[in-house]
């Protein structure tokens, strides 16, 4: 409260007021800072981060029993790799900023101090530490953090803490989580009748790490009512988690058939529609992934501060590049070969040899780094044991956005009938006055565009290169065949089936046989039923 | 008319290439260079390209070996197993190079080997790889399983590394990580591992969506005691996997990552803030303190930036197969120094017990024997900087063990090459 207070005048001011408010609060930082910093020792501060691992835990849980209000930053710098070390000195450096771990006093300079290494146990063990101490702050969200750090440490160590601040706590919430917390401890509890109260009161939960403690403790309990209970409660938890499991399974089946129908939504104009057998569409999905890159770097150059939005400008240029390269290719290739299947497949075939060399040569044969923005990172937990990445939901999110958006373009704009005009009845379309020769351009550009787009999204996920589209234009024709070609509904419903059907093999007979097994069934149904999922029917089967 | 200009003009680029070859021949020593500089392979083979090509620089800038000056002879077998062997019958009998440096997959050293064989040439192959296999005809510069792998697992196990007790061995599905975990699951059984404790994976190479095998790694950690998993996925596909990995939520204090194909390299352009504690195992890293790993690093930046290598030149960043390759030159020229000659039975005389004072901080030494370095071993966690911290080291170099002792047939096998 205090800070803010004197904070609103000093800022926009800058004058008297504002250079004694500045003074003030520089004032009550170094209060707050150095104060309590004068109760660490050299010696102590130096056990903590030099020597063995026994040796540094043993001197924690020293520091840690002494409830030395200095300690948490401290510790907070160690486990920020915060901390260097010298011959008689321990420092602290933050911002290119040292001053003395023990004092607080500045020091002139960090050369030749050597950084503090932490392993996993000693992070790990810090980090318990520090949420120890934490769980006794008067913040609510810093207990919770507290929480969420200790959830799957069990120790009975911990129980006095535990109680401590479960006395202390006025948090429903947080309260009920620490009351879970302690049942976790009390069900290694040496009284039995506690242990089965903790064993009971454990089947609420439905995460992983309860699941793995009562599995544990199950084959290690001696009584016969408190094995009872564990069994029911690890059945209990174990149901909770088979949903989440469930649900996972069908989640990355559908990332995947989103990947797999924005790949495939190009090839769904310019083969489904317009019959162009495109073997160049992978380069063209490769063309707006290298868009992207080339983005990214400028947003690096010249706006480190947007870096996050950069996609926002990639999706139009991806599309724009890809579209512009479909374009150049229809006029001066394509169009030339039109109702020469074959003459057209081999073109092609030669226009993506071009093209991967070209990027070759301009970018080098290695793969490229393109960076997700901040927000693409991480996930949302949607149950315990179901997290769904941002970058997966953002690509569901976008793909579907570009499906509404070709829908509707079709279906209800004078391009997207001139374009099923031209693909029905080409002569009947010129009859009527349509320019069927810019038509077939826009509608080519169109679907090159879409190709761009994916490689936009594809960048996110995957790796950027040269052989980026040999690995996507299988599969691209894999689902416009299956779904049935010139249906873009067929198309949406074997991008998603193909991605579920993966997914689930995936789970059960692992990766490599995965892939063959989609392929046997794909050839089986092609087998069966040659015109995909969905024909045409009528008389525009024909055509 | 066109046909006969055509005709003869290949014919006497033919004449030309034959009087010039002679009087070039005198003048330098052509060395090979077998990486993959396109495809899955490329992420990590090219930089090694680079790196011999720097090392070739120096030895030159030095008055090259037996007063002739090398040159590199550099080809591009694109992560194509079958087009490594062809590549190497062009080195050796069409360039005729007086040695290799190549390879990164055992895939494609075991495409290579009968070429080398039946030449009679040299193969220098700097990558950790599964062992089993022990060639006159190659050196193998980089770690065997017990110079990696399994130190990598006991450390896994011991308190400090969090006393794993499952174990998960994902990988690339070919022969490294097939034969590597194959040692590893008889030395987890032999350390009295159940079988229901393991879980063993492979993906195919490039693969790129890991959702699923993230989603059994957890359900397999959250069946029982504390899991670590033993990562032997190779080529681009770790990015994608270490993308996930930090996406999931999966930490290094819950489950950690130990890899063996992960360098400072692999993980350019990954966010590795998530990544901070998963593990590698190497016998260099960038980070180790060391003054000859200084002097490395620094002639790498240096060339880096003159020669304007993608990345490097703003970045510069080595790793254990650069270290490796670059010992790998170091050594071979001491042999051809002391054999006086660039033939290949005199140079393989010539390589046992050589020393070099490696960048790792060691003084490396080729075994007497068995073609394969002494090595200390390093576990490194990865920083929030993509660089490693050191948390464990062997006390000294570790002798290779080309035949692991866990694979039962093995028994019996000579810790030599078979043909002399």
């Amino acid at each position: 409260m205090r800070l803010k207070d004197l904070h609103r005048p000093a800022s926009p001011l800058g004058n008297f007021w504002g250079g004694v408010a500045l003074a003030l609060l520089a004032a009550w930082v170094l209060v707050c800072t150095a104060t309590p910093a004068h109760a660490l020792t050299q010696a102590q501060v130096r056990a903590i981060v030099e020597g063995e691992s026994d040796a540094r835990l043993a001197a924690l849980q020293a520091g840690v029993a002494t409830g030395d209000p200095a300690l948490p930053p401290f510790l907070q710098a160690v486990l920020d790799d915060a901390v260097k070390v010298g011959p008689n000195q321990v420092i602290v450096v933050r911002d290119s900023a040292a001053v003395d771990a023990a004092t607080g006093q500045p020091v002139a300079s960090a050369e030749g101090f050597d950084d503090v290494v932490n392993n996993n146990r000693l992070r790990r063990e810090l980090g318990i530490a520090l949420a120890g101490l934490k769980l006794m702050s008067n913040q609510r969200g810093e207990r919770e953090k507290a929480l969420a750090t200790l959830r799957d440490e069990v120790d009975e160590s911990r129980l006095g803490l535990i109680d401590r601040a479960l006395a202390r706590e006025d948090d429903p919430a947080l309260k009920q989580q620490l009351q879970s917390l302690r049942a976790r401890v009390l069900v290694a509890a040496s009284d039995p009748g506690l242990r089965l109260q903790a064993a009971q009161a454990l089947g609420q939960n439905g995460d992983r790490a309860t699941q793995a403690l009562l599995t544990e403790r199950l084959a290690q309990e001696t009584d016969a009512n408190v094995k009872a209970a564990l069994a029911q409660s690890l059945k209990a938890v174990g149901g909770k988690l088979a949903w989440g499991e469930r649900l996972a399974v069908i989640f990355s089946g559908l990332s995947l058939g989103s990947i797999l129908l924005l790949a495939a939504l190009g090839l769904a104009i310019t083969y489904g529609l317009m019959g162009v057998i495109n073997m160049a569409h992978g380069e063209l999905i490769m063309v707006g992934a290298y868009a992207t890159y080339l983005v990214q770097n400028v947003f690096r150059q010249w706006l480190p501060g947007a870096f996050d939005a950069y996609l926002v400008v990639a999706i139009p240029v991806s599309f724009l590049a890809a579209a512009l390269v479909g374009a150049a290719m229809e006029r001066l290739i394509v169009r030339r070969l039109y109702g020469r299947p074959l003459e057209t497949l081999l073109a092609t075939f030669g226009i993506s040899l071009v093209l991967m060399q070209l990027v070759r040569s301009l970018f080098g044969a290695q793969n490229v780094q393109v960076e997700n923005p901040s927000w693409m990172s991480g996930g949302w937990a949607a149950m315990p044991n179901l997290l769904l990445p941002w970058n997966r939901l953002a690509l569901m999110a976008f793909v579907g956005l570009v499906l509404v958006g070709m829908t509707l373009l079709i279906n209800k704009t004078r391009l997207g009938l001139f374009v099923r005009g031209v693909t029905q009845n080409r002569r009947m379309a010129s009859c009527v006055g349509i320019h069927t020769g810019r038509v077939d351009t826009y509608a080519f550009a169109l679907g090159s565009g879409l190709a761009g787009l994916a490689g936009c999204a594809l960048s996110q996920v995957g790796n950027v290169g040269p052989d980026l589209g040999q690995s996507y234009i299988v599969d691209s024709f894999m689902v416009v065949v299956l779904g049935g070609v010139g249906q873009l509904a067929g198309t949406v419903w074997a991008a998603m089936g193909l991605g579920v059907l993966n997914k689930f093999l995936e789970g059960w007979t692992g990766a490599v046989l995965a892939k063959v097994a989609v392929l046997v069934v794909i050839v089986v149904f092609i087998q069966k039923r040659p015109q995909g999922l969905f024909a045409l029917k009528g008389r525009s089967a024909e055509a | 008319m066109k046909r006969r200009t055509a005709l003869s003009a290949t014919a006497l680029a033919a004449t030309l290439a034959m009087t010039a070859l002679p009087v070039w021949a005198q003048d330098t020593i052509k060395v090979g260079v077998l990486h993959s500089l396109s495809g899955t392979m490329a992420i990590s083979e090219t930089v090694l390209k680079d790196t011999v090509l720097m090392t070739i620089d120096e030895i030159n800038a030095k008055g090259g070996v037996l007063g002739k000056k090398l040159e590199a002879v550099t080809v591009d077998p694109a992560s194509n197993w079958p087009l490594f062997a062809e590549k190497a019958k062009q080195l050796i009998s069409q360039d005729k190079v007086a040695v290799v440096f190549g390879c990164w997959t055992s895939v494609s050293r075991k495409s290579v080997l009968p070429v080398f064989e039946q030449t009679n040439s040299l193969l220098f192959y700097p990558v950790q790889y599964e062992g089993e296999e022990l060639s006159k005809n190659v050196f193998y510069t980089g770690a065997a399983p017990n110079q990696q792998a399994i130190p990598a697992v006991e450390y896994l196990m011991s308190k400090d590394g969090g006393s794993a007790k499952r174990w998960v061995l994902l990988g690339t599905d070919y022969v490294y990580p097939r034969t590597t975990n194959k040692i590893l699951r008889a030395f987890l059984k032999s350390k009295g591992v159940a079988d229901a404790d393991i879980m063993e994976e492979y993906t195919p190479f490039g693969h790129s969506d890991y959702q699923t095998i993230i989603a059994k790694i957890k359900k397999f950690s959250g069946e029982g005691k504390k899991t670590a998993v033993v990562s032997t996925i190779n080529g681009d596909s770790n990015v994608p996997f270490y993308k996930e990995l930090g996406n999931q939520g999966l930490k290094a204090t819950d489950v950690p990552v130990v890899a063996f194909s992960v360098g400072e390299e692999e993980l350019r352009g990954v966010d590795t803030k998530p990544l901070v504690g998963h593990l590698a195992a190497w016998n260099y890293f960038q980070s180790i303190k060391a003054p000859a790993n200084d002097d490395f690093q620094k002639k790498w930046a240096a060339y880096a930036k003159a020669k304007g290598i993608a990345g490097h030149k703003d970045k510069p960043l080595t790793n254990d197969p650069m270290e490796a390759t670059y010992i790998g030159i170091h050594m071979w020229k001491q042999a051809v120094e002391k054999a006086k000659s660039t033939d290949t039975d005199k140079v393989i005389a010539a390589m046992a017990g050589q020393t070099y004072k490696a960048p790792s901080g060691i003084t490396s030494k080729m075994d007497e024997k068995n073609h394969h370095l002494h090595k200390s071993v390093f576990i490194g966690e990865i920083k929030a900087d993509g660089q490693f911290n050191v948390v464990w080291k062997t006390p000294g170099p570790v002798k290779a063990q080309p035949w692991s002792p866990f694979i039962a047939e093995n028994k019996g096998k000579k810790d030599e090459p078979e043909k002399k």
